[in-house]
């Protein structure tokens, strides 16, 4: 169980991780300054198992992979959202984390406890008792997340094949 | 590789030569080999870790093929970044790769000038990478991890995407630029109306439009959240290849590619070019569009000429023409950065540059500067910037609460003088 941190519309890579951050040397020092546009206490607040909620098209704007890796680092495991960006979901695929688009992400609030059952899809919000449930992502995806990410999908398949 | 396109989009039918497949339909995984990838100094070190450490892998696969270029804070503005591009530098000497720009300019400028071609394949740890469908190049951009994979291996996997096609018709009016099509686009269709989706340039009004113009429509599709974008290359595309010095002979690609005009898609969407008026992206999101006729008026405090978008020559002699003779406005900062070091040098040749310096404009060295937001012109709270860029997110170009407008670049130069939003036809 975790706490939704409901966000709006359109929240972009610069709102994840500002591009004045990206040189610092190493994820762990970025992270500090996860969404600290949007709410400058994220970063110290967001506890393991909490929620990221967005609206329409979280993650827009630039490539860059720190924003999923931050959103990591501080333990985020599962974002939802009304749709994704293309490239940010990719990336939070690429490293583990799951984005579900669903559109209960209208019916969840800030502070709401929501438990979510991975293997039966369903997404409980224990604040309004309401209850959904989403598309598992299959297949190939499937796989990807659970060795963790690509990277470590790859190098399980190495350790297969060798 | 397929000899005839099938019905195919020009979009699947590069697709599916990198497939080495007789035809791909949109929806479905196919495996591609990669002609070039690219990648900056925001998003070079994270794939040189990930390729490393976690897919234990040590070198390119092609280094032929990896093109690497420093454009986001150009010259190094700290210990960090200056660390940052010292290491950079050693890992493309390690790799023996020879495409590495250290001062050149904004990587998809560079891109355009040296390396993309018509029906290449090319993904870039950029955002803005879609911009090469401009010229007939597939192009995409992708995170670290991806890009590490192709490092690896020289392949990706990509979904096939459905294309949506724009029909311009007619032309652009006066004091209207590709800039205020893009802008249109986008707030017809939001900043997620293209997500996962082809944009296809069409129609006479495509045609009548030169390259650097499609490329700045092109460059701007990531803001609707396209995947790629596509112009069927055509003679000003040939042309402008002559002039790059590096002329594009492939015929039989070229006429497969017009084959594929007027294919199935999945939707056409028509714009009458002569009706557009000049517009502007408000804060903080790039689809809040507005005609500048509702906000003009509204005090600024920078104005920015440049980026991958619109620091091309065709910009900056745009730009020089309202300017010539006048003095920006008082305690108005100024900021001009050409795109590139050729597209600098040429308006050094054409002596553009002291009708800048002689209206009080600031001249940065090529890279992406303001547009980026974390280098030069940095903005205090309560300051608004009006900008040729591409983004406006809240915080962008420095405090929160600033504010960032995006325009054209006759509008930013005219706001540049007035002081204020201003429509271009009042400084001329």
């Amino acid at each position: 169980m975790g706490q939704a941190w409901k966000f709006g519309d359109n929240i972009d890579t610069d709102q994840i991780i500002p591009s004045q951050y990206l040189v610092l040397p190493s994820i762990k020092d970025m992270a500090r300054h996860t969404m600290e546009p949007q709410n400058p206490d994220f970063a110290t607040q967001f506890k393991n198992g909490d929620i990221i909620v967005g609206e329409v098209n979280f993650g827009c704007g630039s490539s860059r992979e720190q924003a999923p890796l931050v959103l990591k680092e501080l333990g985020v495991r599962i974002i939802i959202a009304l749709d994704f960006a293309r490239i940010f979901f990719r990336n939070a695929i690429n490293n583990g984390i799951l984005p579900i688009e669903h559109e209960c992400a209208k019916e969840i609030s800030d502070k709401d406890d929501i438990v979510i059952d991975l293997k039966t899809g369903e997404i409980v919000n224990q604040t309004t008792q309401k209850t959904w449930y989403f598309n598992k992502i299959q297949g190939y995806l499937a796989d990807i997340l659970d060795a963790g990410g690509l990277a470590a999908y790859i190098a399980s398949r190495k350790g297969k094949q060798t | 590789m397929p000899n005839n396109t099938s019905g195919m989009t020009a979009t699947e039918y590069i697709i599916a030569r990198h497939a080495n497949r007789d035809r791909v339909t949109p929806g479905e995984i196919v495996n591609v080999s990669v002609d070039l990838c690219m990648s900056n100094d925001a998003t070079t070190l994270l794939t040189e870790k990930i390729m490393k450490e976690q897919m234990k892998t040590q070198n390119v696969w092609d280094p032929s093929r990896v093109v690497i270029i420093v454009d986001h804070q150009v010259p190094a503005d700290s210990v960090d970044t200056s660390r940052v591009q010292q290491q950079m530098a050693q890992f493309v000497n390690d790799q023996g790769i020879d495409k590495f720009h250290m001062v050149d300019g904004v990587c998809h400028q560079v891109m355009l000038e040296n390396y993309v071609y018509p029906g290449a394949l090319i993904l870039g740890a950029d955002s803005h990478t879609c911009s090469y469908g401009s010229i007939g190049a597939v192009s995409s951009g992708i995170g670290s991890t991806d890009l590490a994979a192709i490092w690896a291996s020289g392949e990706t996997w990509l979904k096939v995407p459905e294309t949506v096609r724009f029909v311009l018709n007619g032309q652009l009016p006066e004091y209207v630029s590709a800039k205020d099509v893009a802008l249109h686009i986008i707030n017809l269709v939001r900043a997620n109306g293209l997500t996962y989706k082809a944009m296809e340039l069409a129609g006479p009004g495509t045609k009548s439009l030169d390259v650097p113009e499609r490329f700045t429509i092109c460059n701007m599709a990531v803001e609707a959240g396209a995947k790629c974008t596509m112009v069927i290359p055509d003679d000003k595309v040939l042309a402008y290849f002559e002039h790059l010095n590096r002329p594009f002979k492939d015929q039989s690609l070229l006429d497969a590619l017009q084959k594929t005009t007027g294919s199935a898609c999945q939707s056409e969407i028509q714009i009458d070019l002569d009706t557009l008026e000049p517009m502007i992206a408000c804060p903080h999101y790039v689809d809040n569009v507005r005609p500048l006729s509702d906000i003009q008026g509204l005090k600024i405090d920078q104005a920015f000429l440049g980026s991958c978008t619109n620091g091309r020559i065709e910009d900056i002699r745009e730009g020089a023409r309202l300017l010539e003779g006048k003095k920006i406005a008082p305690n108005m900062r100024f900021l001009v950065t050409p795109a590139s070091i050729r597209v600098y040098k040429q308006a050094l040749a054409e002596n553009l540059i002291p009708i800048f310096l002689d209206a009080g404009a600031i001249l940065n060295h090529p890279g992406c500067s303001t547009c980026w937001g974390a280098h030069q012109g940095i903005l205090a709270a309560g300051q608004r910037m009006v900008t040729t860029g591409n983004r406006n997110f809240k915080g962008r170009a420095g405090s929160p609460e600033s504010e960032i407008y995006l325009a054209s670049p006759s509008v930013v130069v005219a706001s540049a003088i007035k002081g204020v939003l201003t429509h271009p036809k009042e400084v001329l």
